[in-house]
């Protein structure tokens, strides 16, 4: 099965040209990790999904991106990224309630009963493997947690919406290698479940969590193959001197 | 000669400080002498009587009365305005030719001088709209006067909620507008009350626009309605620091403290909701 179907995808910032001509395929269920140094075009393509993207001012692009076999472009705005959720890179609780924080997304769309809101944010945190850790504590502001805490509350906030896909951007960039190992569990978990795009500076993690790995460069993407061809046998010189570290 | 650094820093540093001094003593004069003056005039009387004897004896509250209509009229009018340009501006706008005309039209709207505002309140308002000279038409005009500064203030505050907290939003499926109700104004408000409150300042204390448009010279009974002229306190002290012979100097110093507290306090209030909000501020 196909999640997401990318066709002679070109992205420009301006005069910038952050992706080149991509055609590749995210499958179901899967978790696709995303591998480059900075600037080849990793982030451009993980927001593309949920259409992030186009809130730059000088975005353009050409090309096709379909979702379950309907251009992304063609769908709501607010339904892509409903159905696409995302975890950022730092830790981003918004400056609410931790329960207020995973109630959000649902509220917007409209949920108000307080008992199906309360099941949706236990549901949520048990999820992300946090619930022990706050159930007792759920009035109190999201910013008294601690970093891998707040990172797994972002990611409980991103379930709460019930999407299809989570993006995750370099979602451990700023944690401890625990914490890290915290939310990389939760990933393999979140598998069977979800399809997984995972954009990571970690090629390590790379290589932990991976089901199959892409490699960009200038924006461009030069291999992608099952995440334990790339680390053992790559087709491209470019990404074996990558992930042994001689470059990027 | 051999520069010494201790002592050119020195000398440095005396002048610096100087300068900054040069700032507090003014208004520390300022302060100092309309207490001095005008609190032996302040007793329960003449903040709740009416001017009697030509504005010789009796008290001022017709004027603070209509100082603060005017006041709550100016903000009921240029607040919901201000709040939704700033809001267009900062959220929705895209850079092109007509909002950089916007943006210089604010910036050029602040630096109108008042009296200008006080003719421009004149001819619209008064006189086109037919309202005559009535607190509608003063606090129209000073609604106008104060709305690039609640813009800006607005702006500024809606700007300084991080990006990041919209494109949170916008990833978990809420909309644009959804992001700004639930989000960016929660944060903004405290910015958008001190620059609010900083207007209300200003209005209280202008002459100029009111002078056409609404304040009356002597008129010893409260408005009855929006259509009615009124006492203001900056156009009565002017009133009887110049015009009217013979009043003794602790009633004029008197109006001047009541309008210079009712400015401070307005200051203060603003001073206090910045200072909380920066101490709760979480990011």
């Amino acid at each position: 099965m196909v999640t997401f179907n990318i066709r002679n995808l070109n992205i420009w910032f301006g005069k910038i040209h952050a992706l080149r001509e991509l055609n590749m395929q995210v499958l179901t269920h899967e978790i696709l990790t995303v591998i480059g140094p900075a600037n080849s075009g990793k982030t451009t393509f993980l927001r593309m999904l949920n259409r992030l993207n186009e809130l730059q001012p000088n975005f353009t692009m050409s090309g096709t991106v379909d979702f379950d076999n309907r251009n992304i472009m063609s769908l709501g705005r607010e339904d892509v990224r409903r159905r696409i959720g995302m975890v950022f890179a730092l830790p981003l609780p918004l400056p609410l309630s931790i329960f207020d924080n995973i109630a959000y997304g649902p509220r917007m769309y409209g949920i108000r009963s307080c008992s199906k809101l309360a099941s949706i944010v236990e549901d949520a945190l048990k999820k992300a493997y946090l619930w022990e850790e706050v159930k007792d504590r759920l009035d109190t502001s999201a910013f008294k947690l601690s970093g891998g805490q707040q990172q797994r509350l972002c990611i409980a906030r991103t379930l709460a919406v019930e999407p299809q896909v989570i993006l995750f951007d370099e979602p451990c960039s700023g944690l401890d290698p625990i914490s890290t190992a915290k939310v990389e569990e939760a990933m393999i978990k979140l598998k069977e479940y979800y399809t997984i795009v995972l954009v990571t500076n970690n090629v390590k993690q790379a290589a932990r969590v991976g089901d199959r790995t892409a490699f960009f460069l200038g924006g461009e993407l030069i291999e992608l193959d099952k995440t334990d061809k790339i680390f053992t046998a790559p087709e491209d010189s470019r990404t074996d001197g990558y992930i042994r570290g001689k470059f990027g | 000669m051999k520069r010494n650094p201790e002592r050119t820093q020195k000398i440095a540093f005396f002048f610096l400080f100087l300068a900054t001094l040069f700032i507090v003593v003014p208004v520390g004069l300022i302060l100092v002498v309309i207490i001095q003056k005008g609190l032996p005039a302040i007793n329960w009387q003449f903040l709740s009587d009416i001017p009697r004897q030509g504005m010789r004896a009796g008290g001022i509250f017709p004027a603070i009365v209509g100082t603060l209509y005017l006041v709550l009229g100016a903000i009921i009018f240029a607040l919901p305005i201000g709040l939704m340009a700033a809001i267009y501006l900062s959220e929705y706008a895209k850079d092109n030719f007509l909002t950089r005309i916007i943006k210089l039209a604010i910036v050029n709207l602040a630096g109108v001088p008042s009296v200008v505002y006080g003719l421009f309140g004149l001819a619209l308002f008064v006189i086109f709209f037919k309202f005559g000279a009535s607190i509608l038409a003063g606090s129209l005009t000073l609604g106008i006067m104060i709305l690039p500064l609640i813009i800006t203030a607005s702006r500024e505050a809606l700007e300084s909620v991080p990006y990041s907290f919209r494109e949170v939003s916008w990833s978990l499926g809420a909309s644009k507008w959804q992001t700004i109700r639930h989000i960016v104004l929660p944060n903004a408000i405290p910015g958008i009350l001190t620059g609010t409150i900083l207007g209300l300042g200003r209005a209280a204390g202008e002459t100029a626009p009111i002078l056409f448009t609404v304040a009356a010279f002597y008129l010893p009974r409260l408005p009855k309605s929006a259509f009615d002229q009124a006492m203001a306190l900056p156009y009565h002290l002017y009133v009887i620091s110049t015009q009217v012979p013979n009043v003794h100097e602790k009633i004029r110093y008197g109006t001047a403290l009541v309008l210079l507290t009712m400015v401070l306090f307005m200051n203060l209030v603003a001073i206090v909701i910045r200072y909380k909000f920066r101490k709760k501020k979480k990011w």
